[in-house]
This record gives C-alpha cells, structure tokens and sequence, in this order.
C-alpha cells in the first residue's frame, strides 16, 4: 500500500470502527433475537430517533468549528413547552407555532454564539448559561407536562409513509432524513462548510487567511440552535406533550453519536454521516436492550458511556500517531 | 476596598441576605432547640455544605486549567454504595459497618477521580469531554447499584453525617469546614498551591521548569472525586436515602457558578478557596431566597443563568475593554479596537 492510501485509510479508522459496531451488533442482534431481522427494525430505528438525529447534525457543526454547545436538550425541551403551551392553551394552529418555534431556536443560537465570538467566552459557559435559561424558560411556562390533543399534530403523530417492502417511516425520520441531506452539502460542499472547518483547524489561521470567522462561528450556533429546536418540534410529535423534563441528557447523547460518528472532539476533521452512524449505533444499543428486556434501561447510559471512551481514546491514539 | 478580589462575591452575599430581611424580618436569629443551633443562616451552612465541597474539589480542578463534569454522578455512586453497604449489613446501627460504608464509598471515588485523571493528563482528551464520559456513564452506575430503587437506611451514625449535630452545630458544616481548611493549608501554607497555579497557567512552560504537571493534574481530579464523595455521603445520610437518578442532579453546574462567583478564572491558573466558599453560600442563599419569597422553586434555573451570563461579562476582558473604550470615546460611539483580537486568541489548542 502507498503512503497516501495507508494515511487516508488511517483517519478513517474510527469512522470504519463506528460501522462495524454496528454491522456486528444488528448481526448478533439477529442471531440473538427473533424479529431482530427485520427491514422495520432498521427503520425503527430512525423512526425513534429522529429527533436525536436533527440534533446530533446541528452538533456535528458546532463540534467540527471546535466547539460545544450544552444547550442543545434545553431547546429541545423549551420548544416542545413553547409548541404545546400555544397549541393546547392558545389555539393557536400548526403552521404558525413551528415557523416560531425554529425561530426562537435559531435565534437563541446566534445570541450564544454572538456572545461567545464578541466577548471571547468559552463556549461551554455560554450554553452552559443557555441551558439553564431554556429550562428555567420552561418552567415558568408550566411546572406540569402539557398534553397536546390538536388534531394536526397527532395526525403527524400517526401518520406512516409507506415504502416498498411492507415497511413504513413516519413523517418526523423523512424530515431527519432531509436535515441530513441538506447538512451534508452545505458542510462537504459549500463555501461555507469549508470555512466551518477551517475554523475547527486553527482558528488563528483562518483569522489570518480573512476568512470571516465571526459570521462562521456565530453561525455554527445559529444552526445548531435551529436544529435543536426543529428536534423540539419532532419530539413533540413523537411525545405529543411538552415537559421541562423533555429531553433531559440529550445534549451528551447528541456529542456521543458526534463522536462516535468519527467527528474529531477538537475540531477540523468530520462527517455528517458519520453522525448518523452515531445516532444509529446508540438507537441500536437501546433496541438491543429492549429486546433483551432484562437489561434495565440504565445499562444503555453505561454501554454509551463506555463507548464514548473507547472511541475518545481512539481518536488520541491515531492523532498522537499522525503527528509523530 | 473594591479592588479585593472577595469584595464582589461578599458583597453579592450581603446583597442576598439583606433582601431576605425584607421578606422575613427574623431572618437572621439564630436561636438554641433542644441543643442545637436553628435559625435561616444555620439552614443555609447545613445544606450549602455540600456544595461547599464539591466546589472546593472544582476550584482546584479550575485552577489547573481543566473542569470536573462528573462531580454529579460521584455524588450519587458515593451515596448509593454506602447505603447498600448499611442496608445488606448485619448490624447497619454500629459505627463499624458505617465506616466501613464510608471507607468503600471514598475508595470508589480515587478510582472515578482516578480514571478522569489519567484520561486528562496521560491521554490528553480535553477535561470536558474526559468527564463527561463519568458524566454520562455515573447515573447509570448508581442506578445500577441501587437497582433503580431508593434505598433507605436506618443507622444512626450514618445520619450523623449530614444530619446530625455536633457541639450544637451541624456536623456536615464542620466536616466542609476542616475539609476547606485543610486544603487552604495545603495549598497556601505550601507549594503545592503555586504549583497548580503555574501548571494551569502554562502546562508546557511549567514542565520544562521540572514541576510533574501530569501527576499534578491527575490529582486535583482525585481531590475533585473525594471532595464530591463526602458530599454524596452528607447528601444521602441527611434524607437517610440513596437516590441514584437524583442525588447530586446539576451540582456539577452549581459548583462551577460557585467557582466562577468567587472569582476564579476558568482559563486556570488562579484560584481563590474563600472565593469559592462565599460562591457556593451565595448560591445557596439564592435558592433559599427564591423559596422564602415564594417564587416556584424551578425558576431558580433563570435566575442562576442570569448570574452566569453577568459574571462571566464581568470576567471576560474583551467585555472590559469594550466598556472602557466606550467610556473614553464618548457614550454611543463604539470604536471597537479591533486589532489587538489576534494577540487574545486562545495559542494553546
């Protein structure tokens, strides 16, 4: 093998990892479990969690500018209260409440990131900052879970598309499925999406080379704030109730399946779908645990947690190799 | 006297406990029951304790440049070993059987404290996303060990600790009140104060001058863990309970605000414990004020952002200097000085 080929084959190693986790865990899966094997099972999958998705692609482009955005399960929570609390008490209708909600969350975003870029705040305490105010936001909304009875809503709730092959998607994992298309030409092939991770390499050199590094990483913000809320809305869908509690942890989730997903933690180097391996695998991790039915479900918040340290580790060991 | 860099947050406390006076004219007596002291300010030390530890665990993390996220989930396995332990014991009354709990519950932690320390000074993964992983995985360890239940114990020495009294105060302020002296002494009576300071300064400068960073770093995470399991104990022992989903839920914020309301930087390379103290005791007085005024109890969550977002102005030196340059070139005017960004980046990423 060539020097070239055996470079690229190595920075793709966490990536190749991630799917082959994730063949040999559905494999065994199958082998394991009867009704595992099923095309529904896999579509499940993006099914459940669409939402995760749309937000770990949001992440994925906060990530790869060399940041961390901490509010993400907080938007997603006050957007499943702002969309219920309008529906159920105001009436108001459908097409009204998202248009608002995603403003609100992307918004909120580029506030964040406004903050982080103009006063040289670490980004971590600045959505750190954010999260607490999501949530509190949420509360004095309503202490008590608001169920959402709208027929619009819960038409999108059940709504199922059907596919060839007797296998179906809900409306909520095509608009995932659209989130990813549009993320990946906008970061693989865009002006832009390169400024993202140019910004992730060396923010200094992309200073000095004039990119425009404040409208790059407020930006990044921007998006991931309006991707969060975007999960708000299809949490509410799946839910059909907005809760403060909504979504509580999802923002580690959201950066283990960015991980996971071969996304380099200290920026510069990423793949979108690499992302929705990462969502895929931690979906499959849950199915395997209910399908298990004896594993508690916090055996999944361990299993996450170890797989967020092997690969962490991962990547260190093949950055300190590129370097030496 | 302003320029005391524990006049802001002293200040900050003093602000907090005159407005509670408004609302409750005795805030501020202290009277003896049945032997011990009761009173608003005693309630306020009792269950700021162990915030107070957790926080001065975080300071010294912060001081090295790094952050502890898994101080939370410490707290609840700390918590839910111990009352195991008590609760499958033979004789979960005698002092034996509890120091035995406590023992277990503090070993637990140099191995959790251990684990973030070696991923964060030998592997070199960055503290937040090295903790998070504890973070993350913690909650589900604890409910792993309480088997997603509440365990309840009933052994009177273990309730000592966070409920109990001792001399007519409660023993959780006195053990965060050695805990915090203790590691004053260590880390001002001797070098090993500076040395953190100079390791979160500048890591690489500090190694090439013979200070062991590493070792250093790993373990502040250590103390961090510990600090945060002795908060875990105070917290199960005073509701008799271990509640693995909750015990210690959001502390590792709190202690964070707490650090950065006493003045510490986050980039590292300072510190001040009586800074963090004051932090944690103004948090505490905030959550106290916020249910004596009679505001529901989860809004606290926007007050504390607020907070945040003031404190961390305060601290940043771009916003400093956008203030000044206002103030020198008139109001309105906002001659941004745009060419001294480069030399403010961050060099070290």
């Amino acid at each position: 093998m060539n020097a070239t080929l055996t470079r690229r084959l190595r920075e793709h190693i966490p990536l190749l990892v991630t799917a082959l986790l994730l063949v040999t865990m559905f494999s065994v899966g199958s082998v394991s479990y009867e009704g595992f094997f099923s095309g529904q099972v896999l579509l499940n999958l993006l099914i459940d969690n669409a939402f995760l998705l749309v937000v770990a692609v949001g992440m994925t482009f906060v990530i790869l500018a060399g940041g961390i955005d901490l509010s993400v399960g907080a938007v997603v929570a006050l957007s499943t209260m702002v969309s219920a609390s309008l529906v159920e008490h105001h009436h108001w209708p459908i097409l009204a409440v998202v248009p608002l909600v995603l403003a609100i969350g992307a918004g909120a975003g580029w506030v964040m990131g406004w903050v982080i870029h103009t006063f040289e705040i670490q980004p971590f305490i600045v959505t750190l900052a954010g999260m607490f105010l999501a949530r509190g936001l949420c509360y004095t909304i309503s202490v008590e879970s608001i169920s959402i009875t709208d027929s619009s809503y819960t038409t999108m709730a059940q709504a199922r598309i059907p596919l060839p092959g007797g296998v179906f998607l809900s409306p909520s994992a095509v608009i995932a499925v659209l989130v990813v298309a549009v993320a990946f030409v906008l970061l693989h092939h865009t002006r832009w999406g390169r400024n993202v991770h140019a910004l992730g390499g060396s923010e200094q050199s992309a200073l000095l080379m004039g990119l425009p590094v404040a409208r790059t990483k407020i930006g990044v913000y921007a998006v991931s704030g309006f991707c969060s809320a975007l999960g708000g809305v299809l949490l509410t869908f799946y839910m059909l109730s907005g809760y403060g509690l909504h979504a509580v942890g999802l923002e580690l989730d959201a950066i283990a399946a960015v991980v996971i997903g071969g996304t380099l933690l200290t920026g510069g180097t990423g793949y979108v779908l690499g992302t929705v391996l990462g969502v895929l695998v931690l979906g499959l991790i849950q199915t395997v645990i209910s399908f298990q039915g004896t594993l508690s479900s916090w055996w999944t918040r361990i299993v996450i947690g170890a797989l967020l340290f092997v690969f962490i580790v991962l990547q260190r060991l093949t950055a300190l190799r590129r370097r030496s | 006297m302003t320029k005391h860099r524990l006049f802001w947050p002293a200040a900050i406390l003093a602000a907090l406990l005159l407005a509670n006076v408004a609302f409750t004219p005795d805030f501020f007596a202290v009277r003896i029951k049945d032997g011990h002291l009761y009173g608003s300010l005693i309630d306020i030390l009792h269950f700021g304790a162990p915030l107070i530890l957790v926080a001065l665990g975080m300071t010294l993390v912060i001081a090295t440049g790094g952050i502890d996220l898994s101080v939370g989930s410490t707290v609840a396995i700390a918590g839910a070993l111990a009352c195991l332990y008590i609760s499958r014991s033979a004789e979960p009354g005698s002092t034996g059987t509890v120091l035995t709990a406590v023992g277990l519950a503090l070993l637990v932690a140099l191995v959790l404290g251990g684990v973030n320390g070696f991923l964060v000074s030998k592997v070199g993964v960055q503290p937040i996303i090295a903790t998070l992983i504890l973070m993350v995985a913690g909650r589900g360890v604890a409910q792993l060990v309480t088997d997603g239940q509440i365990i309840t114990v009933t052994s009177d020495p273990f309730q000592l600790i966070g409920g109990g009294y001792w001399l007519t105060v409660p023993f959780a302020v006195v053990l965060a009140a050695v805990m915090v002296l203790l590691t004053a002494l260590l880390t001002r009576s001797t070098a090993l104060g500076m040395l953190l300071e100079s390791v979160g300064g500048n890591p690489v400068a500090s190694r090439l001058v013979g200070i062991r960073a590493q070792r250093l770093i790993a373990l502040v995470y250590v103390f961090s863990a510990v600090c945060a399991a002795v908060a875990g104990l105070m917290i199960s022992s005073n509701v008799s309970a271990a509640d693995g989903n909750n015990a210690g839920l959001w502390i590792e914020l709190d202690a964070i605000l707490a650090v950065v309301i006493g003045g510490t930087s986050l980039v590292g390379g300072r510190f001040s414990l009586g800074g963090t103290v004051l932090g944690a005791l103004v948090i505490q007085t905030l959550a106290t004020t916020i249910y004596t005024i009679g505001v529901p109890p989860e809004t606290t969550l926007v007050f504390k952002a607020v907070v945040v977002i003031v404190v961390c102005l305060v601290q940043s030196p771009k916003f400093r200097a956008k203030l000044a340059n206002r103030r020198r070139s008139g109001a309105g005017r906002g001659s941004r000085s745009e060419s001294a960004a480069p030399a403010n980046l961050e060099v070290g990423r």
